[in-house]
């Protein structure tokens, strides 16, 4: 499926594997929460990502996290708006700095929230016109409160520059 | 203060009571419009379909009724001035059946709009710095707020400027706008509770502490099918962590609150799961583990959306106060009115008045494009051209030269807008019911109107004295019933429209649910019903007793017997 990163199309480097695939060996591969052992058991060289449900507590992940390059959250529908909290606790509470990746059925409108909580791709649902994705991160220069991102103030108050250049 | 704002060309003097936008807020708005107008010209054309299409136009307050569009407009913390009234009124002349409706979150309702000219709406609503926004969805909706702010003598502080700031924060915000449900913010500034403050998601009354401004926090209170009181969070929150601890409280909802089902999703829910203390150490892991350097609220950001307030000059003569007087004695009617319509203001010669909306026989809260320019005049001449929309949808006018009350009574009369009957049965809430609502079992208005008719004699209304009424056509408790000193739910019997009465509610300090008094009854039975009500009422209660302490005191087999032994 097609990635996202800053509104570009990019080149999908991982593998995800289900609960009952084979592990490979190397490579760079997303394990789902159940299987996060297995992954860890790879050699300590290999890229290892998981895929976190959405009723999960990020916090299971804080021993394991240093050996993570990457944690998928997901939208089994884009009314549940559980993701963009577990993608901001990853940012702020444990200090997570590899890849957050969004997963599920997200919408284009959603796509600024989820960077300003500290997304950095997002796997496109079947169908989805990444131009209309791109199109929705260039269409607002003002947010209105303090994000993971640190955007800088815009003027007196809360507001934020986005810096999506206006034109 | 005012400096700076005259110095901004595209506002000159800030408008008084509320937040004066700049170009960055209107760009923003701007934005918003067009994102619109793009969204609504891709269904339009089919590309997008209704099912994609819907929380679009929800998360711009257009919802799909029984019989048209209807819009809802933001009108945040209730607050706004006379050149946005005019353009309600414009709006409504223009694109709608010539009125609108107040309603009891403090905005206004356009009930007959067409889809293809909602993105011209909103482009006028933007003009005058308005808009839609966070009007529906599962997100932080309007903050509402005392319609007295700034203005009542028993007022501690404005809350209005922290209001501002929490529209701002709340304003397409990143993490919390796909929550489990809805969530309404009320904050108040007084001990005597104006917003119902324990009947929302979260209720914040703000007073002066040791060293600035802190908030009492409640929270999980509601209606609905569940009603609940809601509970006291934490006291003395201090204003620099106000948002990093709303943050951690909405934070903790949006993890573990219902998505399962819709009627279980609300706070109120996952607060009486965990229960008060359970949610309480959540709150406090998340406040204690977050960054709160990022989310704090520092002195100079108060001070700076303050300064885009503007203040009123209150400058009354000093005769004043003798001038009413002595109007109210040469006019019984007026004094009425006075007695009624009317609020004590923290400056000398000076008070608030209260424009009902509620005309005998009339639509709770619903006013015409006429009116609602009349209001916009009548504004400008009397009070500094602000505007308050009350949760009792009624408009209050907040700073009132007293020896000027006359002059605008007589305006408001020849608006048709001079009942005297604020806080007396005859100031009905009411839901939209079946006549606009998909959602309802039954009609709301017409009962409304009927009590209204049965109990017009506004010296029959003094003498029950202050008594609330409030409908619900479903039990999704729109029309706040089961905060009524009389509630009254309409429910569906076998495809005919009947009526449950509910006594003892308040959304006041001494927050209560009403309970159900017996069987649901037909529409006229219940106007009857309440009639007989009131009569038990005055015969049984002691001086200066008001309906709902009669019924505390009494209890509801008196009153029971008063509708059902009848029977």
């Amino acid at each position: 499926m097609p990635l996202l990163e800053n509104g570009r199309l990019v080149e999908d480097r991982w593998t995800t594997v289900g609960s009952d695939d084979t592990l490979p060996t190397t490579g760079p591969v997303i394990v789902p929460l159940d299987r996060l052992e297995d992954g860890l058991a790879r050699p300590a060289g290999e890229k290892l990502g998981v895929a976190l449900p959405s009723d999960a507590d990020v916090a299971v992940l804080r021993a394991a996290l240093p050996r993570l390059a990457l944690v998928a959250v997901t939208f089994p529908t884009f009314r549940d708006g559980r993701a963009f909290s577990q993608a901001r606790a990853l940012r702020e509470h444990l200090d997570f700095a590899g890849e957050v990746r969004v997963t599920g059925r997200p919408l284009p409108d959603q796509y600024e929230f989820l960077l300003r909580c500290g997304a950095s791709t997002v796997q496109l649902p079947d169908g989805a016109d990444p131009a209309v994705w791109a199109q929705a991160h260039e269409r607002f220069t003002t947010a209105y409160q303090p994000s993971v991102r640190d955007e800088r103030a815009e003027g007196f108050g809360l507001r934020r520059f986005l810096g999506q250049a206006a034109n | 203060m005012s400096a700076e704002i005259l110095a901004t060309p595209d506002t000159g003097a800030a408008p008084v009571g509320h937040y004066a936008y700049d170009q960055v807020d209107r760009a923003f708005l701007h934005d918003r419009v067009e994102q619109f107008r793009d969204q609504v010209a891709r269904r339009l054309s089919g590309a997008l379909s209704e099912d994609e299409f819907k929380p679009l136009r929800l998360m711009n307050g257009l919802y799909l009724q029984l019989h048209a569009y209807m819009l809802r407009v933001a009108i945040p913390y209730g607050i706004l001035d006379s050149r946005q009234m005019r353009e309600l009124a414009h709006i409504a002349r223009t694109y709608d059946r010539d009125y609108g409706h107040f309603t009891t979150r403090q905005n206004i309702q356009f009930n007959w709009i067409r889809l293809e000219d909602t993105p011209d709406i909103l482009a006028r609503l933007a003009a005058v710095d308005m808009h839609a926004i966070q009007t529906s969805g599962n997100c932080i909706r309007n903050i509402t707020c005392d319609q007295f702010a700034g203005a009542a003598v028993d007022e501690l502080l404005d809350p209005r400027v922290h209001a501002e700031i929490l529209r701002q924060w709340s304003t397409l915000h990143p993490e919390f706008s796909f929550l489990p449900r809805k969530f309404k913010i009320a904050i108040s500034g007084s001990p005597n509770d104006r917003v119902a403050a324990r009947f929302h998601d979260i209720g914040l009354v703000a007073k002066p502490g040791r060293h600035g401004t802190v908030f009492d926090v409640f929270v999980g209170g509601g209606m609905g099918r569940t009603p609940v009181v809601g509970v006291h969070l934490r006291d003395n929150l201090p204003e620099e962590d106000l948002l990093a601890y709303l943050e951690a409280m909405v934070r903790v909802y949006n993890e573990y609150g219902r998505r399962d089902n819709i009627y279980k999703a609300r706070i109120k829910i996952l607060v009486q799961a965990l229960s008060a203390e359970g949610y309480r150490e959540k709150v406090d892991a998340e406040f204690a583990a977050m960054d709160r350097a990022r989310y704090r609220l520092p002195p100079e950001t108060v001070a700076a959306i303050r300064a885009r307030f503007g203040t009123p000059v209150l400058d009354a003569p000093s005769d004043a106060a003798d001038r009413l007087a002595e109007a109210r004695r040469t006019d019984a009617l007026f004094d009425r009115w006075v007695r009624t319509n009317t609020h004590p203001h923290r400056a000398a010669g000076y008070i608030s008045a209260v424009v009902s909306l509620k005309p005998d026989g009339g639509i709770p809260g619903d006013a015409t494009s006429a009116q609602i320019d009349a209001i916009a005049d009548i504004a400008d001449r009397f009070s500094f051209g602000e505007i308050r929309i009350s949760h009792m949808q009624n408009i209050v006018l907040g700073h009132v030269r007293q020896d000027q009350l006359h002059a605008l009574w007589q305006e408001l009369g020849r608006a048709g807008l001079a009942s005297a009957n604020i806080g007396l049965i005859g100031d009905i809430i009411a839901c939209p019911g079946l006549d606009y609502c998909s959602l309802a079992n039954a009609r709301s208005i017409p009962i409304a109107q009927k009590l209204s008719a049965r109990f017009a004699n506004p010296a029959l209304q003094e003498r029950i004295g202050d008594l609330q009424i409030k409908i619900s056509g479903c039990i999704n408790a729109c029309g706040h019933h089961h905060a009524g000193h009389i509630g009254i739910l309409g429910v569906d019997k076998k495809g005919e429209e009947f009526f449950q009465l509910t006594l003892g509610g308040s959304a006041g300090n001494d927050a209560a649910i009403g309970q159900i008094l017996g069987p649901a009854l037909p529409e006229d039975a219940t106007v009857d019903a309440i009639a007989h009500l009131v009569d038990a009422y005055l015969v049984h209660r002691t001086d200066g007793e008001r309906f709902l302490d009669t019924y505390r005191r009494l209890g509801a087999a008196l009153f029971k017997d008063a509708v059902y032994a009848l029977a």
